[in-house]
């Protein structure tokens, strides 16, 4: 049984007719990743699994059980968290109570010191940081903070809307290195990028969506010879 | 650069700025006259100078509820007038209860609690329910939509509570060791003042350590700039939201109990004025920030106490103290002209951008 499951969803913004049959599925322990073009649904499908919006038709599953009866937050307490587009960090609080919201599920503070202490540890610049206030954080100092608060949660599962986005190339790299590093250490995650070929180089496997269908689904090493993938979104020609 | 400035000067912009000159003016030369008449001693304005404090601190109390309530909304609840008027009013019962039967003299401090515990309780209640009932099924709304529901619920809570207690005004019977004063230096300063001011400023800090620095408090923050973002942390923010109009309820009891022990008269109206001079503090020190609404509120308790008869007296005004409330709207009309964003605003409005 796959850890994620979607199954055939359909989402709507008013009669925008966004997702029209969406399927996949992460495995425990995979970076999945799912790559198109602007517009293709890529944000809608992960506001679908994080229940932000309900799929008019089809399931979503996590472990097997449907998430349909349950709330947004109610979801982030099944161990489902996001880094949502456009990083949305909370801009007047500081940095570290950014990192405390992400930990808002914990009950256990000592276990929130420690999530902090390793977010500290992947980010040192956060560190230095710690009590600034996070509207004032550079574009990637601010991308750096919404992967970490993320991760403050201790997730099972991590949906990562585009985290690359307007980072300068050594951020992209450190984003992308930090990102099979908390793969290893047990995170599941489901990647949303435009950089495909960042993003196939780090994941098992890999969806290709396109005008709210998937079109292609196939290992990442596949996707990569792939011509439709080469020529479409990894700029070759 | 100057030019494109001109432009933009209109008409109606003279005039504004004519009148606020002009009243600027008045101020300037009423304030010279009072002083040089030498008619009021150091002691008279020190003792409106305690006059203001406690008014403010009423005003501050009642003006978190509006500040909290947009921070998380974006909404003007015109209705927590009522809020603050449900809390004392209701409470009016067990206080004057409690001194007939002889309770109070004896057990002052547990009859007091007994009596805010219930003032708060009520206005609690009331703020939450009006919460759910009243503007959730409208969270999605259009922004006039909740207004109109919160002036409607204003009446409608109005008409409420006359029809349970009655339209009559209930004297408000203060406790014996709060009758009565002090003597400082000259100086004389009202045990109900002393514990008006004690009071708002404990209330005041524990609100402000509350949102600064629990958990829920940082939740709150969290829900006031992105709600989505908040849910997608785990925040229940239905329930931070309930949570924010039970605190603004709860600071509205409390000073619903501070306000009647300064004006020891309660009946369904009581809300009205104050509720709307604590709406102007909250906009005066930027509405949504809490440090600001204690400013603002200190301030305006202040002008409203010292202004009539510093600004009026001097310009031959007979009875100065009766245009306070004039005064104090005056404020309200010139803020939204020339500093929409209040004094402590700005700072918000930048970070959110
Ligand atoms: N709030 C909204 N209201 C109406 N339509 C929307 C809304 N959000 C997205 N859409 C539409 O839904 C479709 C899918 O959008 P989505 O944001 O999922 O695309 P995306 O794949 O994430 O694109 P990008 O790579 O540009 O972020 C688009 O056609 C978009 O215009
Ligand atoms: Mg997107």
């Amino acid at each position: 049984m796959a850890l994620l499951e979607v199954e055939n969803i359909h989402s709507y913004y008013g009669n925008i007719h966004a997702l029209k049959g969406v399927s996949l599925s992460v495995d425990k322990g995979e970076i999945v990743t799912l790559i198109g073009g602007n517009g293709a649904g890529k944000s809608t499908t992960l506001r679908t699994i994080t229940g932000i919006m309900k799929p008019h038709e089809g399931h979503v599953r996590l472990e097997g059980n449907d998430l349909a009866p349950f709330k947004p937050h109610e979801i982030v307490y099944k161990g489902v968290a996001m880094v949502p587009e456009g990083r949305r960090i909370f801009a007047r609080l500081s940095v570290a109570e950014n990192l405390e919201m992400g930990a808002y599920t914990l009950t256990n503070k000592s276990k929130l010191n420690q999530n902090m202490e390793r977010v500290y540890k992947l980010f040192p610049r956060l560190k230095e940081r710690r009590s600034q206030v996070a509207g004032t954080l550079s574009g990637g100092e601010q991308q750096m903070l919404a992967t970490g608060r993320a991760l403050m949660a201790d997730p099972t599962v991590l949906l990562m809307d585009e985290p690359s986005m307007g980072l300068a190339p050594v951020l992209v790299e450190l984003i992308f290195d930090t990102i099979q590093q908390i793969n290893k250490e047990g995170t599941t995650i489901l990647l949303v990028e435009q950089n495909a070929l960042m993003a196939l180089s780090i994941a098992h496997r890999g969806y290709v969506l396109q005008t709210g269908e998937i079109v292609i689904s196939d290992t990442a090493e596949n996707l990569k010879q792939n011509v439709t993938v080469q020529k479409a979104y990894l700029g070759m020609e | 650069m100057l030019r494109t400035w001109r432009q933009r000067i209109t008409l109606t912009d003279i005039v504004v700025w004519a009148i606020g000159v002009a009243i600027g003016a008045v101020i300037i030369i009423g304030t010279i006259a009072t002083l040089r008449s030498g008619k009021y001693s150091a002691n008279t304005w020190l003792d409106l100078t305690v006059k203001g404090l406690a008014l403010g601190g009423v005003y501050a109390l009642i003006a978190m509820g509006y500040t909290l309530v947009y921070g998380i909304l974006r909404m003007i609840n015109f209705a927590h007038s009522e809020v603050f008027m449900s809390g004392p009013f209701t409470a009016v019962f067990l206080a004057n209860a409690l001194s007939r039967s002889g309770f109070m003299d004896r057990q002052p401090l547990i009859g007091m609690l007994l009596v805010l515990a219930l003032s708060i309780a009520v206005s609690m209640t009331i703020a939450v329910l009006l919460e759910r009932i009243a503007y959730r099924p409208l969270r999605h709304a259009p922004r006039l939509v909740p207004l109109i529901t919160a002036i409607g619920a204003s009446f409608f809570l109005q008409y409420v509570f006359r029809g349970l207690y009655g339209s009559g005004f209930q004297a408000y019977a203060i406790p014996k060791v709060l009758q009565g004063s002090i003597t400082i230096g000259g100086l004389r300063i009202f045990n109900t003042q002393i514990a008006v001011i004690l009071g708002a400023l404990g209330m005041m800090f524990a609100l402000y350590a509350i949102v600064q620095w629990t958990k829920t408090g940082k939740a709150m923050r969290a829900v006031s700039e992105d709600k989505e973002a908040a849910a997608l942390m785990g925040i229940d923010v239905d329930r931070i939201i309930s949570l924010t109009f039970a605190l603004g309820g709860i600071s509205a009891g409390a000073a619903g109990i501070l306000y009647a022990l300064l004006f020891p008269v309660v009946n369904f109206i009581m809300g009205f004025i104050p509720g709307l001079k604590a709406f102007t503090a909250a906009v005066l020190g930027g509405i949504g920030n809490v440090p600001g609404a204690f400013l603002g509120a200190m301030i305006l308790g202040l002008i409203e106490s010292i202004g009539p008869n510093l600004f009026l007296d001097g310009l031959g005004v007979p009875t100065p103290s009766q245009l306070k409330d004039a005064i104090a709207f005056t404020i309200l009309v010139f803020i939204l002209i020339f500093r929409p964003t209040g004094i402590l605003g700005e700072r918000m409005a930048q970070s959110k951008a």
